[in-house]
């Protein structure tokens, strides 16, 4: 207290300053730098996102029979190495492992494994590609969570587009996979699944990609 | 011939605008900021047009690196008092007759990313600070038929928080055998449905172009 008095009593004699004292900020500039560099390095923007999947139940019977699926709508796609994926249409038995089907050699660019699922896939992807426009142009008036409940009830119901198996060459990689599965969400078919590769399979695989066949993994 | 004349002072900037500027930024970038995880193996995820955001509590997530080892991380649950993660080591000390300490608890429960240590080295682990000995420590899960401490963790977390979702966490380059092996473990214990963990990568795509 006492302090302030005295001064009081120096200013009067003092001259008044005439403009405001300047600070110097650059220490204030240094440090906000360093903290907005230290920010921006550490902070995760965009969060990862999450792809669903659902694997069929495990066989535990080893004698029960495998669900009966239409060979017509019956697509394979066997991921194989380097990236291409080998595709045939219908079904295999083992019994014809002399008489094995040419496999379609694609890969994973728009103009590939894309047009080729579309193409199989236009009836159901046109439907939803009308009732996604007619929400959107509002002729349809539809709560958000209605929006998700329709598409998946369009799935549910169709029974033209393929229903489609996935197998994986031991070649394969973990992305070809999640690839794969993507196509299928952007094509929008309704039926899909990962299932085991067939030795048949491999052996077609490793015919189409020329590579000297392997011990089989995957013999019943 | 005039001579031009050069200020003999230095000029003053005037730092105000940039300091409030910075001030802006700063503030945002403070409110906004979610600590990035740090991973103990580089893990570049593949894209999808996927838009479903990560759950942030009552995961497990299956760290695959390239390098063909397997992580696992797991939370504590939604609530600090739930303590999932020292729970879930308990019961795997039990399994395995290791007994670990209140500290060692304490540590498992703090930490803060994956981890991908065998069982029987997990003392050394928790009792070492330094990253580098961390590093050598951690060879991933074993997964071996004869020796699948991984099924045993899965196990354990889904008994311990039923509400626990699987996500898997891959790297591109990851072969498929050793998903294959993972995935064919979690079916074997139930676990159905999985959450692949990918980037946003948007894709549109035109019908009539592909109807020429």
């Amino acid at each position: 207290m006492a302090e302030i008095i005295q001064e009081e009593k120096a200013g009067g004699k003092k001259k008044a300053k005439k403009h405001a004292p300047h600070i110097d900020m650059t220490p204030m500039v240094d440090l906000m730098c360093l903290l907005i560099t230290f920010f921006m390095l550490t902070t995760a923007f965009s969060k990862p996102k999450i792809m669903e999947i659902v694997l069929p139940e495990k066989q535990t019977d080893p004698n029960a029979e495998p669900p009966k699926i239409p060979g017509s709508r019956t697509l394979n796609i066997v991921l194989g190495p380097d990236n291409k994926i080998y595709w045939y249409p219908g079904v295999v038995k083992p019994e014809d492992y002399n008489n094995l089907p040419p496999l379609f050699e694609t890969d994973f660019s728009p103009l590939g494994i894309r047009k080729m699922l579309l193409e199989r896939n236009r009836a159901l992807f046109k439907k939803i590609d009308d009732f996604n426009n007619q929400v959107l142009t509002g002729k349809l008036v539809i709560s958000q969570d209605s929006v998700k409940g329709s598409i998946r009830q369009l799935k549910k119901d169709d029974d033209t587009g393929p229903i489609v198996l996935i197998k994986a060459y031991k070649k394969a990689n973990y992305g070809n996979v999640v690839d794969i599965f993507d196509e299928m969400n952007i094509c929008g078919v309704a039926h899909y699944m990962l299932v085991d590769i067939t030795w048949y399979e491999e052996k077609m695989v490793e015919t189409a990609a020329g590579i000297a066949p392997t011990p089989t993994t995957a013999k019943k | 011939m005039p001579k031009i004349k050069l200020p003999t002072k230095s000029p003053h900037i005037d730092m105000t605008p940039m300091v409030d500027l910075f001030s802006v930024v700063l503030t945002f970038l403070m409110l906004t900021a979610t600590m990035r995880q740090t991973e103990p193996a580089i893990v570049d995820t593949p894209f999808s047009i996927s838009e479903k955001p990560t759950p942030n509590f009552n995961t497990m997530t299956l760290l695959l690196s390239k390098d063909d080892r397997v992580f696992l991380n797991f939370d504590n649950g939604s609530d600090t008092t739930f303590k999932f993660r020292p729970k879930i080591l308990a019961e795997m000390g039990k399994r395995y007759n290791i007994e670990f300490t209140e500290a060692e608890y304490k540590e498992f429960e703090k930490y803060p990313s994956s981890m991908g240590v065998p069982i029987m080295k997990m003392k050394d682990f928790l009792a070492t600070k330094d990253l580098k000995e961390r590093a050598t420590l951690e060879t991933g899960i074993p997964i071996d038929s004869t020796d699948n401490q991984l099924a045993d963790w899965i196990l354990y977390t889904r008994q311990v928080n039923p509400n626990v979702q699987a996500c898997i966490k891959g790297d591109s380059k990851t072969s498929y055998p050793l998903v294959k092996k993972v995935l064919d473990i979690m079916q074997d214990k139930n676990v159905k449905q999985f959450n692949l963990i990918t980037n946003l990568d948007a894709v549109k795509i035109n019908l009539a172009e592909i109807q020429k």
